[in-house]
């Protein structure tokens, strides 16, 4: 029988499901996600975790809940970095204790640590250590290990071109490819398991396109010019999804073919209320190009957030004609 | 140049002491106040913890009183604070402040990073001269804790109400003006003051304080819980002090015979296999040493939003499951209302005792 490895469809499942699902494959394992966030997820999420966390964290709890009795294991990396010398947040790294402390039944757990703080090559070894627990022959586990790098490598350029992250995945259709002549194109600021998750942040993706406009994203800006501009900072920032996102806004900000930008945080972000700041100063310093700032939390309405978003595409529209004239 | 650095409870103290000690003209900021949360909430982004909101109030205070460097800690994360004093800087930029901005911190690429900004301060003060006065500030620090320890241990007996705290205060100047060589001296006087509280003999409940350390060390931040808990009848401890904290992390444990958090990261190990960031390691190991020590409950203070103590706020009801300790946590902000609080406080403590008098009855 395949051993079944259950990975929640949360935190930074959008930026590694193609290593992690190829990797586990690899070794002969079973994957299978949870379903796409609903109602019922977010309530055994809110049932179980701490008002005070944050709602993909609280998401998250909801994620593994659905997931327990499917699996033989869950696979809930204690996340602590994912690039040289840069962490992702405190809650990623305390998740796994807070998981087990909070959620009952759990199948196995594998909760290895996955830090690339010392150098990136760690990675193998850790990866390594979880083959291991499932899988008893080495050089299944270092072929796994390569093809799913690989297959990451692959994903990651498709991302760079341009396309969705929930879309590069898989067999990405061609028409999906945005065509960046005719209509505006907005740029979506915000950590991926907020923009790309329809159900939390109540379609905002799905929205801007029904009106035709371009969407590109934190992760369609490639990591190099990421760098570029958020060497300019007095200080390294030391969250990876943080630096990616103001590089990314400090790009898009200088970007005419970009018509507006949509920050989009959850309630009482850690990192965000920093960042943020960050990018509302200099986004109102250059002060061309539209900006709303958008909050998620479990309360969110959906007419609050259509009539924000239209009272943008109104100013999106009005820049535009005003530039034309 | 007139220096200003940012309040956490007594630190003022000790960064006062080492700073004059070396010849600079420091700028002490006024005691945060309602006053200073309310300027720096208003141009603090709005999920920033209490801390920066309270930093770059102190700041624009101490502005007012003519300060223009500011002397900042700062950290690499992954808790917010590594990055306060970047974002501060910025806000008080575009608010039209001329601050220049000094962080000791961790060097990125090179030790001489740190060295030179410790240089831009002291200037060309030779280096034995320096530590002289990183000593003489920590000599400071540690006398003040042991002053408030006693406060904490004489708060519920004393004979009189508010003695405990009249003597404190005037234990705590005489440390804070002691010029150097004239230290031991204070000190000797000081604890004198402390000894003469009159007080009962009682048995008392004892609580211990855990969780963010600026929230801890800064009474206004915590609404004065140790006074008002005090005042209940409850001797307090807390998991952090100031000179413990410095020998930890900048003395790298240098100083021997002192609790060190290392204690308390091995003491999480069950419920907690990692570090957070911050001290909400620190926090759990503090609530497993607590219950060891024989405590009557456990008290979790930490800034709205702050994200290393959400992880450990998380974990504290399994424990308290598992060990059967009563633990509360109370999360602070510019919006805490004064009323409220102390209510959850006397309910905590009435809850405590209660749960005590049962305990002898079976016994």
């Amino acid at each position: 029988m395949t051993i079944k490895i259950g990975i929640p469809r949360s935190l930074l499942f959008y930026n590694f499901i193609p290593f992690w699902k190829t990797f586990f494959e690899g070794i002969g394992a079973e994957v299978v996600t949870s379903g796409r966030t609903n109602k019922a997820i977010l309530q055994d999420g809110l049932r179980l975790s701490v008002d005070e966390a944050c709602l993909p964290v609280k998401v998250a709890f909801g994620h593994v809940e659905h997931l327990k009795d499917r699996a033989d294991y869950i696979f809930i990396p204690r996340l602590v970095s994912v690039f040289p010398r840069e962490y992702i947040c405190p809650k990623f790294l305390g998740f796994p204790d807070m998981v087990r402390q909070n959620v009952r039944g759990l199948p196995g757990v594998i909760d290895t640590s996955i830090n690339m703080y010392r150098r990136e090559r760690d990675l193998y070894g850790q990866f390594f250590e979880i083959g291991s627990r499932i899988c008893g022959n080495p050089f299944k586990i270092a072929l796994a290990i390569k093809k799913a790098g690989e297959e990451m490598k692959r994903f990651t350029a498709r991302v760079e071109s341009g396309l969705r992250p929930d879309r590069a995945y898989g067999p990405g259709s061609p028409e999906e490819t945005p065509d960046r002549r005719k209509n505006a194109t907005v740029a979506v600021l915000g950590h991926p398991y907020n923009i790309y998750d329809s159900f939390i942040n109540i379609s905002l993706l799905k929205r801007l396109e029904d009106a035709g406009i371009n969407v590109l994203t934190t992760d369609n800006v490639p990591e190099k010019e990421v760098n570029y501009y958020v060497s300019s900072l007095n200080k390294k920032l030391f969250w990876t999804l943080g630096r990616r996102m103001v590089g990314a806004a400090y790009h898009f900000l200088e970007s005419p073919g970009i018509s507006g930008i949509i920050h989009v945080a959850s309630f009482a972000c850690g990192p965000d209320s920093m960042t943020g700041e960050l990018i509302e100063r200099r986004a109102r310093r250059t002060g061309d190009k539209p900006y709303l700032s958008l909050t998620l939390d479990e309360h969110t309405g959906e007419a609050g957030i259509v009539t924000r978003i239209e009272a943008f595409l109104d100013m999106v529209g009005m820049n535009r004609q005003s530039a034309r004239c | 140049m007139k220096v200003t650095f940012p309040h956490m409870g007594n630190l003022w103290i000790c960064l006062d002491a080492m700073l004059q000690y070396l010849g600079i003209e420091t700028v002490v900021p006024p005691p945060s106040s309602k006053k200073t949360l309310n300027l720096g909430s208003k141009h603090s982004p709005e999920f920033a913890c209490m801390p920066l909101k309270l930093n770059l109030g102190n700041f624009m205070e101490a502005s007012e009183r003519g300060a223009d460097t500011i002397v900042m800690a700062g950290g690499c994360g992954p808790c917010r604070f590594g990055y306060y004093a970047q974002v501060e800087h910025i806000i008080l930029e575009d608010l039209g402040y001329k601050y220049s901005l000094v962080v000791m911190e961790p060097p990125e690429k090179h030790i001489s990073e740190l060295l030179s900004r410790i240089r831009y301060i002291t200037g060309n003060k030779p280096w034995m001269e320096v530590i002289r006065g990183i000593k003489f500030g920590y000599r400071k620090a540690r006398a003040v804790d042991r002053l408030e320890m006693a406060a904490m241990r004489k708060r519920p007996l004393e004979k009189r109400a508010g003695q405990t705290d009249t003597a404190l205060t005037e234990a705590l100047s005489i440390i804070a003006g002691s010029a150097y060589g004239k230290l031991d001296d204070a000190i000797a006087r000081a604890s004198e003051i402390m000894d003469q509280i009159p007080v009962d003999r009682k048995p008392v409940l004892k609580i211990g304080l855990v969780g963010e350390i600026y929230t801890l060390l800064e009474p206004f931040a915590n609404l004065d819980i140790e006074r008002k808990l005090g005042r209940l009848g409850v001797e307090v401890d807390r998991s952090i002090y100031l000179s413990e904290w410095v020998n930890d992390h900048l003395f790298m444990g240098l100083i021997k015979g002192l609790r060190s958090s290392s204690l308390y990261i091995k003491s999480s190990a069950p419920y907690m296999r990692h570090f957070v960031g911050g001290h909400g390691q620190e926090t759990l190991g503090a609530a497993v040493y607590y219950n060891k020590k024989g405590y009557d409950g456990i008290i979790q203070v930490l800034p709205f939003t702050c994200m290393p103590e959400i992880v450990a706020q998380s974990i504290l009801p399994g424990f308290s499951r598992d060990t059967g300790m009563p633990v509360m946590t109370l999360i602070v902000d510019e919006q805490t209302g004064e009323s409220g609080y102390l209510t959850r406080l006397e309910a905590f403590v009435d809850l405590l005792a209660e749960k005590g008098a049962r305990k002898e009855e079976l016994a």
